[in-house]
């Protein structure tokens, strides 16, 4: 037996308290326009309540497409300038992973790989499909969207990795006799990556994977 | 309407309504739909959760003046601590990212644990402390932006990358921020919302 959808009881949780409140009624005819625009707002902390994230398609759409625009310059330009007595050296977030891999440091380069390139692309990955099959009302593997939605929020800071080593390592090597490492503009567009990115999760909806119900159910 | 709203839950994921269910200790409740995380067993009273609170405030302040890895050559030693890795982004050419890091490592922590701080104090005299509300809605507001325990492991990847050239080693600031991370996954995590059904 399937539980009954706070839709279908009129009710809404504050995303913010997360309080339960019973939804101002509205006429049935009017529900459907009032869905998106409702004004109301929870008795305990005074937020906005949404039975759905506004615009949630729409602002998931746009923030992951200008992630995936930034994403383009963050692999292409340099991360980190170093500069030694005798040679001065810039790298990429690929070119730092395949050094590490090639110095033995698999483990390292494995880690920074799956921080770096893994998580952004599966977090475009996921977002892509989705988006895509909320719009098309596709109504297989719910559970299992659901629960890939679940991962990206998991995963959603952690690729703020390279920022923060790229911090630490200028932060100990500057301007000594052991040479310095500068950060440079790709860890910018990487940064922004993952903040477009972690806001794209936000503002996605999952409870719209559960709107469009199978034929047979109802 | 059947039943009081405030004795239900709904889920986060695809909005199923359950009654509020009873927890005995390490039982969670999960969504019969989509296997989400409805509710947990909470462990921790309010004076627990002050003490932690402090504890936490303790391991900010002690972070902000050691060091949390250290590199030696020649004699030389030179050291970073969490407010040294935001200037050396300041420096560089791309200072915006500054901002992001210190908001990220530094000003959401602090915000944290002084809200918390602030909430619990005055739950020990039994009242709701001013503007508890926009403290609340603050500390739920913040809770994705602690990238705390992301800095620690960069920490770590940061020894193994200087170590060949250089003598990289953690220094006792770096075992303070696993500490302060942990604590803050445990005061300011998920269950922060329980505190408006414990404060009325």
């Amino acid at each position: 037996m399937t539980p009954p959808t706070a839709r279908e009881l009129h009710l809404m949780q504050c995303h913010r308290c997360r309080l339960v409140c019973a939804r101002a009624s509205v006429s049935d005819n009017a529900e459907h326009s009032a869905q998106y625009n409702f004004r109301q707002s929870c008795q305990r902390c005074g937020t906005r309540l949404h039975a759905r994230k506004p615009n949630a398609i729409a602002r998931t759409w746009a923030l992951m497409i200008a992630a995936l625009i930034f994403y383009i310059p963050s692999n292409l330009l340099p991360i980190l300038h170093t500069s030694a007595l005798h040679h001065d050296s810039t790298t990429t977030i690929l070119g730092s992973v395949v050094a590490l891999w090639r110095a033995d440091a698999w483990d390292i380069a494995v880690i920074i790989f799956i921080a770096s390139v893994g998580v952004p692309v599966t977090k475009f990955l996921v977002l892509a499909l989705l988006l895509i099959t909320v719009q098309l009302g596709n109504t297989r593997s719910r559970r299992e969207r659901t629960k890939l939605y679940r991962l990206l929020e998991l995963i959603g800071y952690w690729s703020m990795l390279d920022v923060f080593v790229a911090a630490l390592l200028a932060a100990l090597v500057q301007f000594g006799a052991l040479g310095a490492i500068e950060p440079k503009a790709g860890i910018l567009f990487f940064g922004l990556v993952v903040i477009l990115t972690m806001l794209a999760t936000l503002s996605f909806d999952p409870r719209l994977i559960w709107d469009s119900q199978p034929k047979n159910e109802q | 309407m059947v039943h009081d709203p405030t004795q239900l839950i709904i889920c986060d994921y695809c909005d199923s309504v359950y009654h509020r269910p009873a927890l005995a200790s390490h039982q969670q409740a999960r969504c019969q739909r989509c296997d989400a995380i409805l509710a947990r067993h909470h462990f921790l009273s309010l004076d627990q959760l002050l003490a932690l609170t402090v504890t936490a405030g303790m391991l900010l302040c002690f972070l902000l003046f050691y060091p949390v890895l250290l590199v030696q050559t020649r004699g030389q030693t030179h050291s970073a601590t969490l407010i040294e890795s935001v200037v050396a982004l300041i420096q560089g050419p791309i200072s915006i990212m500054a901002i992001v890091t210190a908001f990220a490592i530094l000003v959401v922590p602090a915000m944290q644990i002084f809200l918390l701080l602030w909430i619990l104090m005055y739950s020990r005299f039994s009242r709701r402390a001013p503007g508890f509300r926009y403290a609340m809605l603050t500390l739920t507001a913040l809770r994705p932006w602690n990238m705390l325990e992301v800095f620690l492991l960069g920490a770590v990847i940061a020894i193994v990358k200087l170590t060949g050239r250089l003598e990289a080693m953690p220094a006792a600031g770096l075992f303070a921020l696993g500490g302060l991370s942990l604590l803050l996954i445990g005061i300011a995590g998920r269950d922060l919302h329980l505190l408006w059904e414990k404060l009325p």
